[in-house]
């Protein structure tokens, strides 16, 4: 193997001189007392620049370094879920010790747990990478004991294990290839985070919605299951609330959050919440299904790239067992910037913004990742990614939000001027957009589904927006008295559909899911009460019965759905119409 | 720090910039201090034998042939309870006649502390300001800057806030703090009687402005000390963080850095968020609450310092002048407190969310009926309400001469929008309204 001496350390990348070949993002271990691991990510002839993975104070010149011949991997068995991961994969809790102490790693698996193992494939079987050998229970999960994804070629299975309990690295499987080589399986596999997983037939076009219980995202811009979205904002807008609320409440059935450069308060308060709350879809605990990978912003910088990586690959390895994946990253800003600090320290000719010139070519290689999949067996499974970015200043023209509106499908545009009125979730019902609403698969789903001409409806409720905001505007210039009664109208629709459907509140138990079922049936119910017609003398009555009708409809979100009290207040909103018709409506809730 | 540890000696400078110099030497270590002419330097930068230091004290009169001692080893201080009530500069030496404290050495950027061994931060601090507890409600272990104009009086509203809320210690560490200001601590802390539990590293506009690099780090080694090692609540303020961060840029743009936004490294999002970060509050009960200040230039909150700071910090504290009261109040709409969900409506009254978010909610109407106002419009009924609610508002609740308990704050809210408003205009919750919203005999009549 290739060794090296530091000839140079510029905080903590690495410039080494090396005595043979050495391989970009090939890892190599850096003697600090301890080893410390450090990746390639420049060769020039006998230099190799390093980005170290921790401190770089007690490295001097002469130190030496060891080559291992292998990229950043990841380890992939069961015993994944419910860990808390450093950026590399060292699982926190097994770290002794009150603080990280300089090059504490652990080993991401339990190696002496033990699974209860059942065979899938039978011997004589013919198997390739990712099929599926046995499958054993993780958790509430069945988690696929695969065929290794690296390996190559075709396969035959000479043996395969018993039902019984085995440990991870037990050998739970002999296949032969096809030179006759038998190699040996066990539960626990390797992979190169940086390389694409695959292990699947085809990609497919989303088309099924992926339901997160929040209404402007399901009701108004949805997710598609392998689907992909970008959640920016400036700081305090409520991006982390809002992924959280979505990783509460979605349907995932595997949930990876990866805490890239934010604050470690923020997975503590995963780690303490998470063990107490029930999946809404399962009734497990939320931490059964969960895997964190925290990097938060005072730990190592070079690890924030790794661990989007990490969690890809994490996402990736159990969509491979049919499953359905939601992978959350805050912030990926967080590793753009790990980039930028990474590509001046080596001195390359920036890009906009002092970013790398490639950022967009790895940004959409990261996104391009995620999606659903068909597997050999017909199986489906999926990994729906959503990434939050933390513009400088608030100013989306910057690289990271731009490169990233480039792959991204949908888009929840987190406004400060709503955050600041306390309009949450902050999303901007204009700007906000799901590509998803002009694919055919999901009008025809949703046809099937939901109701026939749903993508119909939910134009008609962002017609009202755009109208009913156009219409404040106007009333802005203009005055209150000096524009028509129906301006007031069309703003006050668009105020309705604001505080019934878009305004969800995610600190109250009940409002803060909302099931599909519900949600459709509040939109077709708010737009009825759109499209009905009213008659009013002066624009102040506009207001009187809006207000009232808004107040009534945020009771019903705060209460269970048809109970006694959601079908009470529904019926003052009837009342309100139909007894002040003689006053100022001339229609009831058509 | 001692200078006189017997370390490698090297004669042989290369290149002095105003903030750095290169040197020619050998075996010495990334992050090591080293001492040129009795100032304080830094290895920034290792290349072969060439090693770059940032000089803290300035390199006026540095000459090519100054000696430069390394130490081996990173900048330390030697923390024990010794260090209660004492003032120290940037180097941990100290600045009130007093000896000097004796105890473990310990390097200033210390390890990060293992995110499963942190607990959740859920213990109110309260300041009696209601533009804090009320709208943007403190915890231990919270990390909060405030943000105000270089004409505002953050430090003495810092100052009140340090001692009014419980601490074990306050440790304030003064970054190009004036020497009127640093008076103003020292007096303030004397006359409230708790000078043996504060501690101090000051660096004022009179000292070497490199220097004030440390103090984040000497403070927070300090507060360390105190809130692991001893299991205190720490309370620890930093003033003024953006002196701080010119003082980065400074040496960047002396390496040569291509810099980003506004003249700031690049890497100023790691380098603040490695100060702010070691705000915590640990399962045994230490905490480290952080209170910081970040000067706005001209109210600009999108500058790269208080960006980047907001990006960090759970919340900030606005603090504008009010010129239809004529006092400063915390700004409610930039202002927030993420972690006020841990305590509000659970530590305090249930109705504590709602009633915060209502007032804040008819606030913005007020706001934009103000516009309204000076763009020449006619206001209607309802402006005219809202902008008389703001008024009352502004001085009851949103100025910072406020001092009440977080039930009497309540209390006033649900007068205020019982007196200017309707039960269906204010958005909160029936159960609620039940309760609070005193039935008047008009409305039963
Ligand atoms: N849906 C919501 N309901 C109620 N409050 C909210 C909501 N979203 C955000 N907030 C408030 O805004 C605060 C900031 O939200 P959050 O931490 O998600 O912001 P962020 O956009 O992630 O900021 P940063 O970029 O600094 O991380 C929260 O602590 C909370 O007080
Ligand atoms: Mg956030």
């Amino acid at each position: 193997m290739t060794t090296g001496k530091v000839k140079g350390i510029i905080s903590n990348l690495l410039l080494v001189e090396v005595d043979g070949p050495a391989t970009q993002n090939e890892v190599c271990l850096v003697n600090a007392g301890k080893w410390l691991k450090a990746e390639v990510i420049r060769v020039q002839q006998n230099i190799v620049s390093a980005q170290l993975f921790e401190s770089s104070e007690s490295i001097q010149i002469g130190t030496e370094v060891r080559f291992t011949g292998k990229m950043l991997e990841v380890e992939l068995g069961p015993g994944i879920l419910s860990k808390k991961y450093d950026g590399l994969q060292s699982d926190l809790e097994k770290m002794s010790g009150t603080f990280i102490e300089l090059g504490d790693s652990t080993s991401p698996l339990d190696d002496d747990s033990r699974f209860s193992f059942e065979p899938l494939a039978k011997e004589r079987e013919k198997v390739m990478a990712g099929h599926w050998l046995g499958n054993v229970k993780e958790q509430n999960i069945d988690h696929k004991i695969m065929l290794p994804l690296s390996w190559k070629g075709s396969f035959t299975v000479k043996w395969i294990a018993s039902e019984g309990e085995y440990g991870i690295r037990d050998v739970i499987a002999r296949v032969e290839d096809q030179n006759g080589v038998e190699q040996e399986v066990t539960m626990v596999q390797k992979w190169p985070v940086k390389v694409p997983l695959r292990g699947f037939r085809e990609k497919l076009r989303p088309g099924k919605i992926f339901q997160t219980g929040l209404r402007v995202i399901d009701t108004l811009n949805p997710m598609m299951e392998g689907g992909t979205g970008y959640i920016p904002g400036p700081f305090g807008t409520g991006k982390t609330v809002l992924q959280q609320a979505i990783a509460k409440n979605s349907e995932a059935d595997i949930l990876i959050i990866v805490a890239c450069g934010e604050r470690a308060n923020e997975v503590v308060e995963i780690f303490s919440e998470f063990p107490n709350l029930t999946d809404p879809v399962t009734g497990h605990k939320l931490d059964t299904k969960t895997t964190i990978i925290c990097n938060t912003s005072n730990m190592p910088v070079a690890a924030r790239e790794a661990s989007v990586y990490v969690g890809m690959t994490l996402a990736e390895y159990y969509r491979c067992m049919g499953l359905k994946v939601l992978l959350l990253a805050d912030s990926t800003s967080r590793w753009a910037q790990a980039l930028r600090e990474m590509s001046n320290r080596m001195e390359e000719l920036p890009g906009q913004d002092a970013f790398p010139v490639e950022l967009p070519a790895t940004i959409a290689n990261f996104y391009s990742r995620s999606g659903i999949v068909n597997l050999y067996n017909d199986e489906s499974g999926s990994v729906t990614f959503i990434g939050t970015i933390s513009p400088a200043g608030g100013n989306f023209k910057e690289p990271v939000t731009e490169s990233t509106s480039k792959v991204a499908r949908c888009f929840y545009a987190l406004s400060q001027k709503r955050a600041d009125s306390k309009r949450y979730p902050a999303i901007d019902p204009l700007a906000s957009y799901s590509k998803y609403l002009d694919y055919l698969e999901f009008q025809q789903y949703s046809d099937e589904n939901i109701q026939k001409g749903w993508v119909q409806e939910i134009k008609k409720a962002k017609d009202i927006l755009r109208i009913g905001l156009e219409a404040r505007d106007q009333i802005n210039i203009l005055g209150d008295d000096a524009v028509p009664i129906d301006y007031h109208i069309n703003f006050w629709k668009s105020e309705l559909i604001d505080f019934g459907i878009i305004q969800q509140n995610s600190f109250d138990d009940i409002d803060m899911r909302t099931e599909m079922d519900r949600q459709k049936y509040m939109l077709n119910f708010i737009l009825g009460l759109c499209n009905t017609d009213y008659e009013f003398e002066e624009f102040e009555q506009v207001r009187d019965l809006f207000k009232n009708m808004i107040n009534l409809v945020a009771q019903m979100n705060f209460s269970e759905y048809k109970s006694d009290s959601f079908m009470k207040y529904e019926g003052q909103i009837s009342d309100l119409i139909n007894n002040k018709s003689g006053s100022y409506a001339n229609q009831g809730i058509s | 720090m001692q200078t006189k540890a017997f370390r490698k000696t090297y004669t042989r400078i290369e290149r002095i910039t105003k903030a750095t110099c290169v040197v020619k030497a050998g075996n010495i270590k990334y992050g090591e201090l080293a001492w040129i002419n009795d100032r304080p330097a830094q290895a920034i930068s290792v290349v072969n034998d060439l090693v770059t230091l940032q000089v803290f004290g300035g390199t006026e009169g540095v000459s090519t042939q100054s000696k430069v001692i390394f130490t081996g080893k990173p900048p330390t201080l030697e923390v024990s309870d010794l260090l209660a009530g004492r003032f120290f500069n940037a180097l941990g030496q100290p600045i009130d006649n007093g000896s000097p404290v004796s105890g473990e050495e310990r390097i200033i950027k210390g390890s990060t502390v293992n995110p499963v061994n942190r607990a959740k931060p859920n213990v109110l601090l309260a300041t009696g300001i209601a533009g804090i507890d009320l709208n943007n409600t403190l915890v231990t272990g919270q990390k909060i800057p405030f943000f105000a104009d270089p004409d505002q009086p953050y430090n003495q509203v810092m100052a009140d806030v340090a001692l009014r809320a419980e601490a074990d210690k306050i440790i304030l560490g003064g970054m190009g703090l004036s020497n009127d200001d640093f008076l103003f601590f020292k007096n303030t802390f004397e006359s409230a009687g708790v000078l043996d539990k504060i501690v101090c590293f000051i660096n004022t506009s009179e000292d070497p402005s490199l220097e004030r690099l440390l103090i984040p780090d000497m403070a927070c080694t300090a507060a360390e000390y105190f809130a692991n090692d001893k299991k205190e609540k720490v309370l620890l303020l930093l003033t003024d963080m953006t002196l701080y961060a010119d003082a980065l840029a400074t040496v960047a743009n002396k390496m040569d850095q291509i810099p980003s936004k506004d003249s700031m490294p690049g890497s100023l999002y790691s380098d603040l968020a490695s100060i702010y970060e070691k705000a915590v509050q640990f399962q045994h009960g230490g905490s480290i609450t952080m209170i910081a200040v970040t000067t706005l230039n001209e109210g600009d909150i999108t500058h790269a310092i208080p960006d980047n700071t907001g990006y960090i910090t759970e919340g900030q504290l606005y603090l504008k002048r009010d010129s239809d009261i004529g006092k400063v109040i915390v700004d409610p709409f930039r202002s927030l407190s993420r972690l006020k969900q841990n305590v509000i409506g659970k530590k305090t009254r249930e109705d504590h969310p709602q009633v915060m978010n209502a007032l804040i909610r008819l606030y913005a109407d007020a706001m934009d009926a103000k516009t309204k106002k000076e763009n020449g419009f006619d206001l209607n009924e309802y402006d005219v309400r809202c902008l008389n609610f703001s008024k009352d508002y502004a001085i009851k609740l949103l100025a910072v001469d406020i001092n009440i308990s977080i039930d009497e704050m309540l209390e006033t809210g649900w007068e205020l929008l019982q007196k200017h408003f309707e039960r269906y205009e204010v958005g909160i919750k029936e159960e609620f309204l039940n309760k609070y919203w005193k039935i008047t005999e008009e409305q039963t009549a």
